[in-house]
């Protein structure tokens, strides 16, 4: 961290003239302003190189991933940027890969209904259940209300490695839910999504202005109304982020996934799937690149399609600071 | 693709019986008579949420400290887990490698964050620049994990490179180096993963509380003849003292926590293992889930100070509402 940071551009734009300032502000720092603009310049360039060098990786991805297999792997394979040196790309890969053909086959495509089938009903459990709670700790009036809200945002600290044996043989010896069905990992989500979820929801609907609710309540509205009608059409940008985080965190998974799922290629999603593969290395290592580009395309396109939404409620109440 | 009919039916029914039990719940908050009603509701909206982190978080966490003193038949043997921990070279190296994960991932990461946060601030193309860095938040650790394998690909010396750094290393007329091979410096290099990840979620917090010092500060600063150093240290930095708390502690629970880069890049062998890792081996591999919970707690007693510190600012906050 040698290089200058860049000074805010903002300030080399002229400001309102506010009553009092000296008229002539403008002409004196000419040298000033030229040396910043030379700073940002470099600022500019430095930020850039730390761009590609943060693309890089991904970009190598997703080249080698449309590379036949003799060019990845084996005696005549070479680095990817080579593939733009004699052209030669294919789609074969993909194919592979999704296609259930053969004992062998990755069989992306049952894991990737698998992580639908899991992510979708978690991302509305947690988005439900969190916004509940928040609006009681927020509006709610009983005793121990802030003490049990702090204890609930020290919830998020448990490690999840802590909570995974007792939490299997609840389900399993006590509960009986089935091996191998959704069950056990839509509820493990549930419940590890829900701390984090009610802080972030909880900052955002207590700063809602009291009038609007008090105004409901006037008219006679009850609770449930008060909060389908008003909190949670007001909280949208909050459950947006919400709703983005927890689908990331759910897909991404593997933790849980690899303690819940029993691993067949009923439930397990494809987190766990592309790790097996991975795992092993063999004549079907060229498939990988392929495997993990099928798995990080869904959170590429919620991330980009949403990261607007996403960075506002991130920085909706506790995460200003 | 007939797979994909019965799981789309758990979905659905799961989502029904979801829905079926919240509505119970809001027809019991309004039918309740008026002198329970605001009592019924607090217990209607936070109880789903309560039940659901009572059962997979605070028991768990209970149930897992009291693990910890057993030994692999489920006998109670006193400190024994402990005295393993602190003793056998393995566990120690597993305790140091977490230290030194813990202290520079988040330090590395909110750096460059930070830095990146001030170079690009009001640059042309910003949006973009930002993307590119904040990407990696959406892929799952597990395709990191893929994408830097291919990064740090190893060929013997006098073979043409695949990988990136050693083409460039080879380029340099360097010997090609076997970065997940080679103890100590190996954890580093999966440090630089974490780095990758994490920095995107540093800048955009950082970033947003960068616009959000006001610009007459800096500009009294400019025009007391600070340099823009002074200005960044003096005035920008104070002024987002409270995000950078918030970024620091995020990124130091996540990498306590941090699990799936190292399954996935090395298992943990060649002395790169960290305690959320060894925690899973010990408990779900070795079948000595009285050490795996040793090791929980000793990852829960390594945040409480963290979240300890969080709580009180959170609880200063609240006082000032």
């Amino acid at each position: 961290m040698t290089a200058t940071p860049a000074p805010k551009e903002a300030s080399t734009v002229p400001t309102r003239q506010r009553p009092g300032s000296d008229p002539t502000e403008d002409a004196q720092p000419i040298m000033r302003r030229v040396k910043t603009k030379l700073t940002s310049k470099w600022a500019t360039a430095a930020a850039i190189i730390i761009a590609v060098v943060w693309s890089v990786p991904t970009f190598g991805l997703l080249v080698t991933s449309f590379r036949p297999a003799p060019k990845q792997v084996g005696p005549r394979s070479n680095g990817w940027w080579n593939a733009f040196l004699d052209w030669d790309f294919t789609f074969k890969n993909y194919v592979d890969v999704v296609t259930p053909a053969g004992s062998q086959s990755a069989n992306l495509s049952q894991y990737f209904v698998n992580s639908i089938a899991i992510v979708i009903p978690v991302t509305i459990f947690v988005l439900v259940l969190a916004s509940m709670a928040a609006y009681v700790f927020a509006w709610g009036k009983f005793k121990g209300r802030d003490a049990l809200f702090i204890f609930v945002f020290a919830l998020q600290i448990i490690p999840l490695q802590m909570a995974l044996i007792p939490l299997l043989q609840f389900f399993t010896q006590t509960l009986h839910l089935p091996a191998g069905s959704y069950a056990q990992l839509w509820i493990a989500h549930t419940m590890f999504g829900l701390p984090l979820g009610i802080f972030l929801l909880h900052n955002f609907i207590s700063e809602i202005p009291g009038e609007v609710i008090e105004a409901a309540r006037v008219d006679g509205a009850g609770h449930s109304t008060i909060f389908w009608r008003i909190i949670l059409p007001l909280s949208v940008p909050a459950l947006a982020s919400l709703a983005i985080f927890q689908f990331l965190w759910v897909w991404n998974d593997l933790l849980v996934a690899l303690v819940f799922s029993g691993g067949t290629a009923d439930v397990a999603p494809i987190t766990q799937r592309l790790a097996e593969i991975s795992g092993t290395r063999g004549a079907r290592d060229y498939l990988n690149p392929a495997a993990a580009f099928v798995s990080i395309i869904v959170p590429l396109l919620v991330f980009f399609g949403l990261q607007r939404y996403f960075v506002r409620g991130l920085l909706s109440g506790g995460l200003k600071g | 693709m007939d797979f994909i009919g019965g799981k789309l039916l758990q979905v659905v029914i799961a989502i029904a019986i979801f829905a079926a039990v919240i509505g119970i719940i809001m027809l019991v908050v309004d039918r309740a008579p008026k002198s329970v009603k605001d009592r019924v509701t607090v217990a209607g909206f936070l109880a789903p949420a309560a039940i659901l982190m009572l059962v997979g978080l605070v028991y768990p966490a209970v149930r897992t400290s009291m693990l910890a003193f057993t030994d692999a038949s489920g006998q109670g043997n006193g400190f024994d887990n402990f005295v393993w921990m602190f003793t056998q070279p393995e566990a120690l190296a597993t305790l140091r490698n977490t230290v030194i994960w813990t202290v520079l991932v988040p330090l590395l990461s909110t750096s460059f964050g930070l830095a990146y946060a001030v170079f690009i601030d009001k640059a042309r193309g910003e949006r973009v620049l930002k993307s590119l860095v904040f990407m990696p938040m959406a892929i799952s650790f597990v395709g990191a994990g893929i994408i830097w394998k291919l990064v740090y690909d190893y060929r013997g010396p006098g073979i043409e490179q695949t990988g990136v750094i050693n083409f460039i290393r080879a380029a340099l007329g360097m010997d090609p180096k076997q970065f997940l091979l080679d103890a100590p410096e190996n954890t580093l290099f999966l440090i630089i993963v974490m780095v990758w990840i994490q920095t995107g979620f540093a800048m955009v917090i950082l970033s947003a509380a960068i616009k959000g010092v006001p610009v007459e500060l800096i500009e009294a600063a400019r025009l007391d003849g600070a340099n823009a150093w002074q200005q960044f240290r003096n005035v920008t930095v104070p002024g987002i003292r409270g995000a950078l708390v918030v970024v620091l502690t995020t990124i130091t629970i996540a990498t306590l926590k941090v699990f799936d880069i190292v399954r996935t890049m090395t298992a943990g062998n060649y002395d790169t293992s960290v305690v959320a890792n060894e925690m899973y081996t010990q408990a779900f591999r070795a079948g000595e889930p009285g050490r795996g919970a040793a090791l929980a707690l000793i990852l829960f007693l390594m945040v409480l100070p963290i979240v300890v510190y969080n709580a009180r600012v959170l609880r200063k906050q609240r006082e000032i509402h």
